[in-house]
This record gives C-alpha cells, sequence and structure tokens, in this order.
C-alpha cells in the first residue's frame, strides 16, 4: 500500500443551477484542484461560501450533494480511484474507510432512533465489528469524547442531548467503524465559542489517538490552524495556497491567504466617555409573553455620543432581547431607557417620529432586513421622504450621496436586492439607517453572516461613518475579534444579566471574572499551538482549585 | 413578457378562448340557448356540430351557453371568495391578537365541515337562484382563502424589512399595500387560479345534483344531469362536459403553475 | 402527565367541541337563516292555514335555542326525528344507507391507499424522470374534471361500450358479498381514481420532504443501500405523514361518495341526503350533515393524534 491514503489529481465539479427565469444549465464549481494526503495526517480545507470546499470533501466519497456531479479528476483512496469504481465498492467505502462530520449533527441524526443505534450502525452493517464490539467501542469513544454518561447517553434521542453534545456524538459516529479517514465539514461553527474549544479539543484528541487522517474543512483560519497538518486555501473553486500549517499562519505567500490571516487587524483607539450618554438604559428587567423567566434582568448600561458599545454573549444570554427593548418591540417589564436626554415610552407606538428617527436599526440577515420588491433606490429614499419630506430630484441627490459613502455609487440605485452580494446588501441597510442622520444605530450581529474579508470592509466603513456621521453604535455580537477591533466600551452578558460592563481596556484586562474569563480564552487565536496552551492553563486552574 | 414557458402560452391561449366564447355566446352560437331546433340526441352533423340534447337542443348552442353560466358564477364567486377572504386575513395577520384568534377559530370552524355538505345543508332551506348560489359558494370558499392569505402574510410580516417599517414609524396602510402586499401577490394570484378551477367543478357538481343552475338556463353540470340517460344507450352526450371542464381547469391550472413559479424569482417586481 | 397523553387529551377535547359547534352551525343554517322553512316546503302558492300548521308540526314557534337543544339532545340518544316527506323514522332509514355507504367507502381505501403509496414511491424514486411526470400528468388531468364526469366517463366506456360491469349499483341483502363487490366494481374505481390523485400527489411530497433531509445523506454516507436507507432512516419518518396523507384523502373520499352514490344510483347516505335537499326535507338534511360532518372531523382528529403519537420529541421529552 501507497503512503498516500487519499490523492485527488485534478478534480473538477459541476453543478447544475436553476436561475429564476432562465432555463437549467451545468456551471463548473471546482475547477481542477489536486492535493494528498498522508495515513494520520490532518488537512484543512479554507475558504469562504461557494469556495468549493464541501463540495471538495464530499468528493472524497464519490458524493455530490443536490445537483453535483464530479465531472473530471481522479479521486484515490487507498490505491483505487473510487470515481471509477463499481456503486458496490463505493458503498463499501462509504462508512468503512472514508467517514463524514457534517455541520449540523442536530439535522445529521435521525430524529426517530436511538443515538447508539446510529453510532454503531456504519460499523456493523460494514462488518467492521459485531454489534456487541461497535457498542463497547462508541461508549470508549463518547467517554474519550468528554460526554457526560458514555455508557447510558446512547440510549437516549437525538432531541434529548445539547447542540454540542450532539455534535460530539456526530464524530463518535465516524469514529466508530475505525475509518482511515474522515471528513469533517464545519464541525464546530454552529456552536457558541465556549462550547467550540471543548468540541474542537474533543476531535484533536480523538484524531490523535486513533491516528485517522482528516480532511478538516471550515472558514475559520484561527481553528483549522490548531488542528491541521497542511492546509489548502480554497477560493471560487480554485486552489490558493496549498502549504505546511506553519507556512500558511506565519509567512503566507499569496496576498489572499495574507488577508485571510491578517483579518481583524483594525486599529481602533478607545474613547474616553463623556458626561451626557446619548442612551442610558437603567434597570431593565424584561420577559417574552409565555415565557415564566425573565431574559434580562436588572440591566444597566451607557452609550456615549459617536462611540460604540459592544454588548457581547452567547446565544440566550440575552442580547438580542436589549435589542429589542432598547426598539420598543418589547416592552420592558421594568426600567427606564434615556435617550438624547428624553425618557422613552416603553413601547413603540408611544415613541414620538423623532425618537424613530434618531434610533436606527442595522440587522444580521441583510437580504431579509430589505423589501425584495423595492429598488436600492426606494430603499434608502424612503426614510428621506418619511422624515424630511425630501422628494424628487433632491431625493436622487441625497440618494446618491449616500451610495457614495457606502462605496457603491449611484449604478446600484436601480437595482434589487437579489441581484446584490451579502456585503452589498448590508451597506444598503447602512446607507438606509443613516438616511435618517440617526444619533445612534443599533447594529445586531450584523457581520455574523458575512465571510470574513467582507465583514472585514463592513466594519471599515462602520468605523469610518461613525468618524464623519458621529453616530454611536450599539453593536451586538458573539464575536470577541470584532468587539475588540471596534469599540470604545463593553458589556459582556451571560444568562440575561451583564456580566462584566466597562471601557474596552478594563473589560479585556485582567483580573476576569470566570464567565469573561472563560469567553476571552475561548476565541481561537491566529497561532500554533494556541489550543494546547489553553487546554493546559485550564486544567492547571482547576487543578489549582 | 419573453421567458414564458410554452406550457403557460397554452394555457394562456386556452383560458383566453373560452372567456371570450363566455362573452360573445349569443354571437357565436349557431342557434338558441333554449331553442328546440332537432329531433332527441340527434348525432353530429353538419347541422348540430356536436348533436342535439334530451329534448332537441342544439348541444354546441348549449355548451357555449352553459360555458357562459358556468364560468360566470364560477368568476363572481371566485372574485366573493377572495375579497372577503383576504381582506379579513391580512386583517388579522397585521392587527393580530384576539382579531386573529376571532376569525381564525372561526374559519377553522367552517372548515371543519365539508364544503359540499355544508352548500347542500344551506342550499335545502334557501331559493336556488343564481346570486344566492354565487354567494354561497363564494362565502364558504373564503375560508380557503383566507387560510392561505393568512400563511402568506403571517410569513411576510416577521420578516426583517416589515420589522425595519415598524420601527420607522410607519402606518398600517403602508405596510399591508408597500410591504406585504407587493411580495403576497404572486402566490395568491396563483391560489386565484385554483380557487376558480374549484369554483367551476363545485358549480357543475352542485347542478349535476339539480342544485345549482336551475333549467331551462344552461351550464355544464346541468347538461350532464339532462343528458345521463342516454349514456346507458350509449349516447355520449352528457360527457361533453367533461371535455370543456378538464381543459379549462388544466389550462388554468399552467398559468397558475408559472405564476407561483415565479414566485422564486425575487429581480424585483419587473419579470 | 405524560406530554403526548396531555396533546391527544387537547385534541380530543378540540374535537368533540368542534363537532358540538358544527351541530350549531348545522342547525343554525337551516334554521336562522333567511327563508322560512315552511314556505319553502310548501311554496309559494301555499295558504296560510296550511303554513300556519306546518310551522307548529316543525316547532317553528319555539325559540331556536330550544329548538336547538331539542334536536341535539336527542340526536344524542338517536333520535334524529322524522323525515317530512314520508313520515318515517330518519335513524332507522339511515342505518341501512350509513352501512352501505361505508361498504362502498371501504372498498375504495382498500384499493386506493396502498395504490396511491406504492405510486408515490415509484414518483420519488423516478423523480422527474418519465415514470413522475407520466403520474403527475395524469393526476392532474384527474383532478381536473369533477368527480360525476369521471362516474360517466368510466360509466360509457367500461359499462356501456365494453359491458365489463353493470352500469347501476344495486345492492341488497339478498346478495352475498361477491355479488355485491361485482356491482359496486365500477363506483368503486371511480372513487379510487378520484382520491388516488391527491393522495399520490401529497404522498409523494411527503416523502420527497423526508428524503431530502441530512440525516438521509448521513445514511447514505454510511453507505447503507438505497432499500435500507428507505426502510431505516426515511420510513419511521415518512410514517407520520403518509397517515395523514391518508385520514385526509379518507375524509374527502367520504364527500366524494355523496356525488357518485347519485352518478350509480346506490342506496347509501348520499343519495338519500341530495334526495332530501331537492324536497327540503329539513330534519333529514339536518340528520346527514351532521352524520357526515361527524365522520370529517373523526378522521381529521385521527390523523392528528398520529402526527402527535409518531413524533419523537413528544414521546420521548427531555
Amino acid at each position: 500500500m501507497s503512503d498516500t491514503l487519499l490523492k485527488v489529481r485534478d478534480l473538477k465539479i459541476g453543478a447544475t443551477v436553476y436561475p429564476p427565469g432562465e432555463k437549467p444549465h451545468d456551471i463548473e464549481i471546482v475547477h481542477g484542484v489536486s492535493f494528498d494526503l498522508a495515513p494520520g495526517k490532518v488537512l484543512g480545507l479554507i475558504g469562504e461560501s461557494g469556495a468549493g470546499k464541501s463540495t471538495i470533501g464530499l468528493a472524497s466519497m464519490a458524493y455530490g450533494r443536490g445537483g453535483v456531479k464530479i465531472t473530471g479528476g481522479e479521486v484515490w483512496v487507498n490505491g483505487r480511484d473510487i470515481l471509477k469504481s463499481s456503486v458496490r465498492d463505493i458503498r463499501n467505502l462509504r462508512g468503512a474507510e472514508v467517514t463524514y462530520v457534517s455541520q449540523s449533527a442536530a439535522a445529521s441524526f435521525n430524529p426517530a432512533k436511538k443515538i447508539m443505534d446510529q453510532v454503531v450502525e456504519a460499523a456493523v452493517e460494514q462488518k467492521k465489528f459485531s454489534r456487541k464490539e461497535a457498542e463497547e467501542r462508541a461508549r470508549t469513544l463518547f467517554s474519550k469524547l468528554g460526554l457526560p454518561d458514555p455508557d447510558n447517553i446512547g440510549s437516549r434521542f437525538p432531541h434529548q442531548v445539547s447542540g454540542g453534545q450532539l455534535q460530539r456524538c456526530m464524530t463518535a459516529l465516524a469514529l466508530c467503524p475505525e475509518p482511515d479517514l474522515v471528513v469533517f465539514d464545519e464541525p464546530t461553527t454552529a456552536l457558541d465559542v465556549t462550547t467550540q474549544i471543548d468540541v474542537l479539543m474533543a476531535i484533536k484528541e480523538a484524531i490523535r489517538d486513533t491516528g485517522v487522517a482528516a480532511l478538516y474543512i471550515t472558514h475559520d483560519l484561527a481553528v483549522v490552524a490548531q488542528v491541521s497538518d497542511d492546509i489548502m486555501v480554497l477560493r471560487m473553486g480554485n486552489m490558493v495556497e496549498y502549504a505546511h500549517t506553519d507556512q500558511i499562519i506565519n509567512s503566507p505567500k499569496e496576498e489572499y491567504t495574507q488577508a485571510l490571516v491578517s483579518v481583524r487587524s483594525i486599529e481602533h483607539e478607545e474613547k474616553k466617555p463623556t458626561p451626557e450618554p446619548v442612551l442610558s438604559v437603567k434597570n431593565i428587567t424584561a420577559r417574552y409573553k409565555g415565557l415564566n423567566f425573565d431574559v434580562l434582568k436588572n440591566v444597566t448600561v451607557d452609550l456615549h455620543p459617536g462611540q460604540t458599545l459592544a454588548v457581547v454573549g452567547e446565544s440566550g444570554s440575552g442580547k438580542s432581547t436589549l435589542a429589542r427593548v432598547i426598539t420598543g418591540l418589547l416592552p420592558p417589564s421594568e426600567g427606564q431607557i434615556d435617550f438624547v436626554g428624553r425618557t422613552l415610552s416603553r413601547d413603540l407606538a408611544g415613541r414620538t417620529r423623532e425618537d424613530l428617527r434618531e434610533l436606527q436599526m442595522i440587522y444580521q440577515m441583510a437580504d431579509v432586513a430589505m423589501n425584495p420588491r423595492q429598488t436600492v433606490g426606494t430603499i434608502i429614499g424612503r426614510p428621506l421622504e418619511f422624515y424630511f419630506n425630501i422628494r424628487g430630484a433632491e431625493k436622487r441627490k441625497r440618494i446618491i450621496e449616500l451610495l457614495d459613502e457606502i462605496e457603491l455609487g449611484e449604478k446600484f440605485m436601480d437595482r434589487y436586492p437579489a441581484e446584490l452580494s451579502g456585503g452589498q446588501k448590508q451597506r444598503v441597510c447602512i446607507a438606509r439607517s443613516l438616511a435618517a442622520k440617526p444619533k445612534m444605530i443599533i447594529c445586531d450581529e450584523v457581520t455574523s453572516a458575512l465571510d470574513p474579508l467582507v465583514a472585514d470592509g463592513i466594519l471599515k466603513l462602520l468605523l469610518d461613518l461613525q468618524k464623519i456621521e458621529d453616530v454611536a453604535y450599539l453593536f451586538i455580537t458573539h464575536d470577541l475579534a470584532t468587539v475588540r477591533a471596534i469599540s470604545d466600551s463593553i458589556a459582556v452578558m451571560y444568562q440575561g444579566k451583564v456580566q462584566r460592563y466597562g471601557s474596552k481596556s478594563e473589560v479585556l484586562s485582567p483580573p476576569f471574572d470566570d464567565y469573561t474569563d472563560l469567553l476571552l480564552s475561548s476565541v481561537p487565536e491566529m497561532k500554533l499551538g494556541w489550543l494546547e496552551e489553553v487546554v493546559a492553563h485550564r486544567k492547571m486552574e482547576s487543578a489549582g482549585n | 413578457m419573453k421567458n414564458i414557458p410554452i406550457s403557460a402560452l397554452i394555457g394562456l391561449f386556452l383560458t383566453a378562448v373560452y372567456f371570450l366564447m363566455a362573452l360573445l355566446a349569443p354571437i357565436i352560437a349557431p342557434y338558441g340557448m333554449a331553442e328546440v331546433v332537432g329531433d332527441v340526441w340527434e348525432p353530429s352533423s353538419s347541422k348540430f356540430w356536436l348533436g342535439t340534447d334530451n329534448i332537441g337542443r342544439d348541444l354546441l348552442s348549449r355548451m357555449i351557453y352553459g360555458g357562459r353560466t358556468t364560468i360566470f358564477i364560477a368568476t363572481a364567486a371566485t372574485i366573493i371568495s377572495f375579497v372577503t377572504g383576504s381582506v379579513l386575513a391580512f386583517f388579522a395577520a397585521v392587527m393580530g391578537g384576539w382579531v386573529d384568534q376571532v376569525l381564525s377559530r372561526f374559519v377553522d370552524l367552517i372548515m371543519s365541515i365539508p364544503t359540499l355538505i355544508f352548500a347542500l345543508v344551506v342550499l335545502s332551506v334557501m331559493p336556488v337562484t343564481i346570486p344566492i348560489l354565487i354567494l354561497v359558494m363564494g362565502l364558504l370558499d373564503s375560508t380557503r382563502v383566507y387560510r392561505l392569505a393568512r400563511a402568506v402574510a403571517v410569513d411576510i410580516s416577521v420578516m426583517d424589512y416589515v420589522e425595519a417599517a415598524r420601527l420607522r414609524g410607519e402606518k398600517i396602510g403602508w405596510i399591508i399595500f408597500r410591504e406585504i402586499l407587493p411580495n403576497a401577490l404572486s402566490p395568491l394570484i396563483a391560489e386565484m387560479g385554483l380557487r376558480f378551477i374549484f369554483a367551476v367543478l363545485f358549480v357543475s357538481t352542485l347542478s349535476f345534483l339539480g342544485l345549482g343552475v336551475q333549467p331551462p338556463e344552461a351550464d355544464w353540470g346541468g347538461i350532464v344531469k339532462e343528458n345521463k340517460e342516454g349514456i346507458v344507450y350509449g349516447i355520449p352526450a352528457a360527457l361533453l362536459p367533461a371535455v370543456a371542464i378538464a381543459t379549462l381547469a388544466i389550462s388554468v391550472n399552467l398559468v397558475a403553475d408559472w405564476v407561483l413559479n415565479r414566485t422564486t424569482s425575487l429581480k424585483g417586481g419587473r419579470g | 402527565m405524560h406530554p403526548v397523553v396531555k396533546l391527544v387529551a387537547q385534541r380530543l377535547a378540540l374535537s368533540l367541541l368542534l363537532l358540538l359547534a358544527a351541530s350549531i352551525l348545522i342547525f343554525a343554517g337551516t334554521m336562522i337563516l333567511p327563508g322560512d322553512v315552511a314556505q319553502s316546503i310548501l311554496g309559494q302558492s301555499a295558504t296560510p292555514e296550511s303554513l300556519a300548521n306546518l310551522r307548529e308540526e316543525l316547532g317553528l314557534n319555539d325559540p331556536p335555542v330550544t329548538r336547538y337543544f331539542d334536536w341535539l339532545f336527542g340526536a344524542m340518544q338517536g333520535d334524529l326525528g322524522t323525515a317530512l316527506t314520508n313520515g318515517r323514522d330518519i335513524a332507522e332509514s339511515i342505518g341501512q344507507r350509513l352501512s352501505n355507504t361505508l361498504f362502498l367507502a371501504f372498498w375504495a381505501a382498500i384499493i386506493s391507499v396502498p395504490l396511491a403509496i406504492l405510486l408515490g414511491l415509484i414518483a420519488v424514486r423516478y423523480k422527474d424522470r418519465w415514470p413522475d411526470k407520466l403520474i403527475s400528468g395524469v393526476t392532474l388531468a384527474s383532478i381536473s374534471i369533477p368527480e360525476f364526469l369521471i362516474g360517466y366517463l368510466l360509466m360509457y366506456y367500461l359499462a356501456v361500450q365494453l359491458g365489463w360491469f353493470p352500469s347501476v349499483a344495486m345492492i341488497n341483502d339478498g346478495m352475498s358479498l361477491g355479488q355485491k363487490l361485482q356491482s359496486i366494481a365500477l363506483p368503486v374505481i371511480v372513487l379510487t381514481l378520484v382520491v388516488l390523485a391527491h393522495m399520490m400527489r401529497m404522498t409523494r411530497a411527503a416523502i420527497l420532504n423526508v428524503m431530502q433531509s441530512a440525516y438521509v445523506e448521513t445514511a447514505e454516507l454510511k453507505g447503507l443501500s438505497g432499500f435500507q436507507v428507505i426502510y431505516r432512516h426515511a420510513f419511521p419518518n415518512a410514517i407520520a405523514p403518509i397517515v395523514n396523507v391518508v385520514m385526509i384523502n379518507l375524509a374527502y373520499l367520504v364527500v366524494g361518495v355523496v356525488v357518485i352514490e347519485v352518478v350509480f344510483v346506490y342506496p347509501g347516505m348520499g343519495q338519500y341526503l341530495v334526495d332530501h335537499v331537492s324536497k327540503r326535507d329539513v330534519p333529514v338534511v339536518q340528520a346527514c350533515g351532521l352524520i357526515f360532518a361527524a365522520v370529517y372531523i373523526l378522521l381529521n382528529m385521527i390523523a392528528d393524534i398520529v402526527s402527535i403519537l409518531a413524533n419523537p420529541r413528544l414521546r420521548h421529552p427531555k
């Protein structure tokens, strides 16, 4: 047997697209990619959405998702070209030699069957182990992956365990048949950052202990740097750079890779608080109708004119609820909100047009934040009309100014949202809120749905606009790198409470409370060995206690 | 209009032909609607293209006039069901709260009784005239329109762009007519086609049962009823409406399918 | 209490409530709407005395609420009143007819349900290829023709032209099962065709929905064969939607029966109902309407309960 487990040569992959109003036709989405993977090694495939990384991963199992077809090249696994294999041989390969871990374990587990039945299925079906041996193996894997109650967790149904646990079960499912290669497709992307680090470590140790080779697919370079030996950078179906992890991280050759490595390198000098905050949230407590607990508990924060307050937290921390309370969509049960010197009405109906104008909002999903039936011009022009009664040529002139400010230009005026890229859509949303000449904008995870480089552009734009327009941002995010990049002050939220609050330098400097420490130390850093350092540090601390 | 698929073009063409025939019935029909012009069940000839019916009236003329009645009743009932159903639905979706609850539960209740059975119950005590027929059909069917329109409107009204409009301070009228309606139009128009077909089938069924259009007025269901005895003697006159109803229904269906498929194309409202 | 038990109990209670509300509607539909029942029974030429007599006889002079409760309590004890036209006990007349109707619907269901599921599977297996297109073309055509015309079309070709079946479906107690089946063959075929189209389309959609889920992909990537993927992973999740489809279509079938019985002069509930609607025999119409509504509500309830029972999240709560 050769020393190459997986050998891919000039792989070309096509897909059928169905553009509305046109005939379906085939396009090529991967244009001839080649790489090698030795037994026991980990190759990271990294790229933005549309780079073709998942498609390449699945091609190593001779699988095309949806209308995807492998159109050319060779994929050699254990010395045979699986693209030329029979259906039966491919079936024997899947689940035995090569296995798969998907991004969403919650969707990938059959809701009607117990976890154990699904974990051992491939191993038993492919006659790798007897049912008894496979179950024994599964329990060992559960325990190795740090799952609670490894002896009994298998008898549960998928919906009975948490997302992070299910993702580890999926890893057990992939490792159970003792495969030669595991394809990890964004296995930690859907997880909170504090959960991600545990799953990541569990995966890494499992790979090391079982000696399995892996293709690790992700859009997050800092994550892949922790687990892979080699990294291949992909863009629009082409290979950009392919080298040792060390070289990619520390001395990238290609400009695109350099941009990926240096992303979030925005420098932003922290501003000092002013005596008069633009927004003052005082002792806010709120709950949703039908829930029997408070989603926000006694929250107090200030936002100063022309500055940025980052509200950071994981899912369920109440950060988005805070935005709903401030906008008036969810009236609080207690507390008060002062805005530019006036006390705001609790609910939307009681606010004046001036209140609404001065407090604008930008959403996470730009494509559903714009009416698909309106042109960019109409979308940006509406606040001008509505708040300032600007019409006709003057409106047009102002729209063009705004389009220039967001670096898009006049030619976008008559386009529809569907004709814009993700970053362009978000820019239009920014322009729409600026059109109202607000004192403050709530930015709710505005960069989370975007690729890193695009997100970077949006953040830079927001900072530039802040200087020009002197607008304050309440910036809600789960991403600490973003927080570091843009904030003047920070509120860390945890389970509906403000866990830590102050200027950026205060919040990000020790001594930390336990949660903030956990949160801060969980953010992957773009350096080799970071994962081990953190884990070792945590072990030491818990031993010290 | 260059991207219309061939199936939709055929559908549009045939639908247009039927509506034109309905409008121009007195001009096109070779004989009067209730005029006895020949023997009973004459076979087709150059004089009577489709033959004659059970009392010697020209079947082609009966079919044309019948189409006029059927299409008129179905169109009127569809308009009533549409206006009532979608107005109430949009109102419920935007208002929410108890208005929505009361309307929706009432519609659930009406829908828990099969439409045909309900119509029969009501028609057993009402005089069977065309206006009553249209009203009963339209109102019963408006429950189906309500369901769809409410679902569509609720889906749209939770979109961020509607929330953005609310936060901007827009009035309810703007939100319904500028934000929600343009995005709800395609599925509603497609549904209108399906409701129209249903109305054609329904009025035909009622007339066939003797509870719809009353003789000597002609309609497609009635023609079946009048000529059904002929079937046993091998006279296919009663089957003619099947061809008419099926082609009309399929044509409208093809158009509705096309309109619905266009929903996915959101390159603005120009497509 | 286990959440499943609670939900099922809620659904049962809801059905009872619906049935009660439906009975009010049926009653109100015949009694309170404009147009006097006595007048419409006797016609425009009726004398004032005969009208007054009939009103008295029908109890039309009592307040509607009293009349409703008299009727409802009667119905609950199996007393559906007497027919105006022939003075016979309605419950008695309905008894035999109801069993005839159920007999017809039963055989139509026995044939159409497995056939629809099989065709649905074939359509999914050959999605977008010719078997799928053929099936969807035929179903589109059969959805576009009213039931009674399908009935006459088949009667014309199969009974009159080819002479395979009798053109009317008479049955009576003296007939053996075989004779009965031969007699109802044609209406059963028509009913099957009528529900098959809907049921097949909905089954196809339900299975496709399951086949497109991520766990089916997981199963494929485990190297399972097509049959194993469907049998082990798709099927357990497709049961609930399919049962739902079947129940909804059986409810549809019960209504389709009304028209088909008239076409084939079959002595069932539908024929009875339609006859008495034209005769404006209100008590019979009310009784039949209530029974049809009850069957319809019952079938819809079974569909919902199966969905509840089949949902693993509800069966195995956290």
